[in-house]
């Protein structure tokens, strides 16, 4: 980098010396290639120096995999516990007791579907929203682009989400081939793009939570049982259609939530069981892309001075 | 081309004292609700000076301020202060760890910083995993570190150890591997805090050696901060000495460490002691003075390179019949221990000593030590079992001067002359043919 610097430098015509040269200012002002300062852009993200540190991210990505798993027994296996034992207590909870109903599909793969997509998101978001405290540590030894992190934590989501999906496709794949309760559709292409909507989702949100839970620790609170609580206003345990029955006067409240068509059209596809409109979806993917924006400009802000008041 | 590397312009940092969290909230709105007005920040007006010595009556206060100099390309640039006089601040605003409050840093090409060696290093991942790991997160890409990588085992010296996760490492091993990974960074600019203080003396060595050959040989710009004198004194051009946040020089380093010590340690040649509780001691011994004394038994502070320098302690004996010795330690403006020694003849007599207060002086011959800042601590001992009674460090200090007069070691050279030590010797010259 060095040499080519030089070169380049020997390269320039010489300059004619006059007054305006030997003082050095205005050739010098150019040269800078970084200037460190209180106050910078907004709009500017750094997302050139994100892909400079790709390779970061991805290794963030395997050091989370294999250090979950160093020294259990079980390893990866856990992937699949958590997703399958909670689908069952919805089983026996939300349709054995409550009575919710599945639109006439298999319990399991109506649970296991909403849980493992809901998983993704809830995982993703309460990991992005701590991720000053948490790594405050290497954060304030180094410096790396910040932007980083939460996307290895989404990514990292992401990986667990295809392990947990595939126990899903097990569970899928016997019900379609041994009853006629399913009827996977052509909203199943849309699969990947809900994917990326939920994980951009989180992350959006994940990093506008950063920024506040870096100085009122209180939100971090807030947030893991607020995770929980969304989930009952998200339709993870019911249809979106239960919803009609809510008072007119605030059923747009609940509806407001992007999550909602992402997580029907997710089952839809799978399973033939629920609602889809274009509009709706359209909804969701405008409100990812406005959270994400301002996540991403309120992380860069944060992420200058954080160190200061972590 | 100018050949700055780095320039800083009345840079500032102000930080908020005290426990955050109490009453954060109204000064945030306060200062959101002056900055939509366009005023300035209500609270950065109050901040004071950084001295952690003083009470001071702000919440606020400035850990850096109107901080400002130049640092030429392919300079190593030492960094000397006392605790708190804002040289981690400084480092951590150049590594971009936290941002300054005011002013700016102008920076060409790439800056790697080692604040701490390990970052991120992961206890579950092996030796080799966590190359790639903290390589990554100073800033190389997996190719470059792949075409170092064995490189960098082999100059950490654990090659044995490179697929055994390193929380089973020991503590210098860890180290080792950790700087050897940061040792093989290719930045423009390398910032590095005091990150030799661990490891042994000779990877210490080889550290300095590589931080050497990292400026002269590929033209690096390199920031050290460090307390080791030595190694500053070995490594480093020039250097900023900060004080309370602020520049108070920037010379050549030797210049630098000697004003940084002639400041906090001060040269004085007489330290005495009025209060019996508060001078150092014990229930049987305490000191009352030290003193440096010429040949005249006056108190110095500045002594000729060839005259005998007198150090000399009163101190009052509280309970009769006891048996110890003393002793003296010197040291240069390096930190550099250069004479310790004890009376041994007191020590060997066994004498019972009464009640009473006595003066005991040790001569150093002149033309043995050199120019500078010297330092000097003074104990009293008990042997069998050996026992410290007292032991004050720092306890006076004096400066020797040469004349320059043609009779001492140097001659008539006025040049820089280098040497722990200057004792005249003996030359002979005869003709062989």
């Amino acid at each position: 980098m060095i040499d080519s610097k030089q070169t380049c430098v020997q390269t320039t015509q010489p300059q004619p010396i006059t007054g305006e040269h030997l003082s050095h200012l205005p050739l010098a002002e150019e040269q800078w290639t970084e200037v460190i300062q209180s106050r910078s852009n907004l709009l500017d993200l750094g997302l050139r120096e994100v892909w400079r540190y790709r390779d970061l991210v991805l290794l963030f990505v395997r050091r989370d995999f294999v250090s979950t798993y160093k020294q259990t027994i079980l390893g990866p296996i856990w992937f699949f516990i958590q997703p399958l034992l909670t689908a069952i207590t919805f089983m026996i909870v939300f349709d054995g007791i409550a009575n919710l109903g599945t639109g006439g599909v298999p319990s399991l793969a109506f649970y296991l579907a909403g849980v493992t997509i809901w998983n993704y998101f809830a995982q993703s978001l309460t990991a992005t929203a701590t991720v000053f405290t948490t790594n405050a540590a290497i954060f304030g030894k180094v410096y790396f682009p910040r932007l980083t992190m939460p996307l290895s934590i989404v990514l990292s989501n992401l990986v667990r989400f295809a392990i947990q999906l595939s126990l899903f496709l097990v569970v899928w794949l016997y019900f379609l081939l041994t009853t006629d309760t399913i009827h996977p559709n052509g909203y199943l292409l849309l699969v990947p793009v809900l994917v990326v909507l939920m994980g951009l989702l989180a992350l959006g949100l994940g990093m506008i939570f950063s920024a506040l839970t870096t100085k009122y620790r209180d939100l971090a609170m807030l947030l893991t049982f607020g995770v929980q609580l969304l989930m009952y206003a998200t339709p993870v345990v019911y249809e979106l259609a239960k919803l009609d029955s809510l008072p007119s006067s605030f059923r747009w409240v609940i509806l407001a939530n992007p999550l909602n068509a992402i997580v029907e059209t997710f089952r839809l596809g799978f399973l033939g069981t629920g609602q889809f409109s274009w509009a709706y979806l359209g909804y969701s993917a405008g409100v990812t892309l406005v959270l994400l924006l301002i996540g991403t400009v309120v992380f860069n802000k944060v992420q200058k001075s954080f160190t200061d008041t972590v | 081309m100018s050949n700055i590397a780095i320039r800083v312009e009345n840079l500032g940092k102000l930080y908020r004292l005290g426990e955050i969290g109490t009453g954060t909230l109204s000064h945030d709105l306060n200062r959101a609700w002056a900055r939509l007005r366009g005023k300035e920040d209500p609270f950065a007006k109050i901040g004071e000076t950084n001295d952690r010595a003083t009470k001071g009556s702000s919440d606020y206060v400035w850990s850096l301020k109107d901080v400002s100099f130049d640092v030429k390309q392919g300079e190593v640039l030492g960094i000397i202060g006392r605790n708190g006089a804002g040289k981690s601040t400084l480092l951590k605003i150049l590594s971009k760890v936290t941002a300054p409050t005011t002013g700016r840093i102008k920076v060409k090409g790439r800056i790697a910083s080692l604040l701490e060696v390990g970052t991120g290093f992961h206890p579950e991942l092996t030796g080799r995993e966590n190359i790639f790991l903290n390589g990554a997160i100073l800033g190389m890409t997996k190719a470059e570190i792949r075409s170092k990588f064995d490189e960098i085992v082999d100059f950490s010296g654990v090659e044995r150890y490179i697929d055994t996760p390193v929380k089973r490492y020991s503590s210098g091993m860890y180290v080792r591997l950790a700087f050897a990974v940061a040792a093989f960074l290719e930045p423009e600019i390398l910032i590095v805090d005091e990150v030799l203080a661990v490891g042994d003396a000779e990877f210490q060595k080889k550290c300095l050696g590589r931080m050497k050959h990292v400026s002269v040989n590929d033209g690096r710009t390199v920031l050290f901060v460090s307390h080791n004198m030595e190694a500053l004194n070995r490594l480093c051009d020039r250097s900023v000495l900060l004080a309370q946040g602020r520049v108070e020089k920037i010379a050549d380093t030797d210049t630098i460490i000697g004003s940084y010590v002639q400041k906090n340690f001060g040269s004085r040649g007489t330290m005495s002691w009025s209060d019996d509780n508060d001078s150092p001691g014990n229930d049987i011994i305490r000191l009352l003075s030290v003193s440096i004394i010429n040949e005249g038994h006056d108190i110095v502070e500045r002594i000729d390179i060839k005259r005998k320098i007198g150090i000399s302690f009163t101190y009052k004996v509280l309970k009769p019949g006891q048996r110890f010795t003393h002793g003296v330690n010197i040291y240069n403006h390096h930190g550099v221990h250069l004479i310790s020694s004890h009376d041994v003849e007191q020590a060997n007599k066994q004498i019972a000593v009464a009640t009473g207060v006595y003066t005991t002086t040790v001569w150093i011959p002149g033309d043995l030590l050199a120019e500078g800042l010297l330092t000097v601590g003074v104990a009293i001992m008990k042997y069998e079992p050996f026992e410290v009674w007292l032991h004050e460090e720092n306890a006076v200090s004096f400066t020797v001067i040469d004349p320059i007069t043609g009779d001492s070691a140097r001659g008539y050279y006025t040049g820089s002359f280098p040497g722990v030590v200057r004792p005249l010797l003996q030359w002979d010259a005869v003709v062989e043919e």
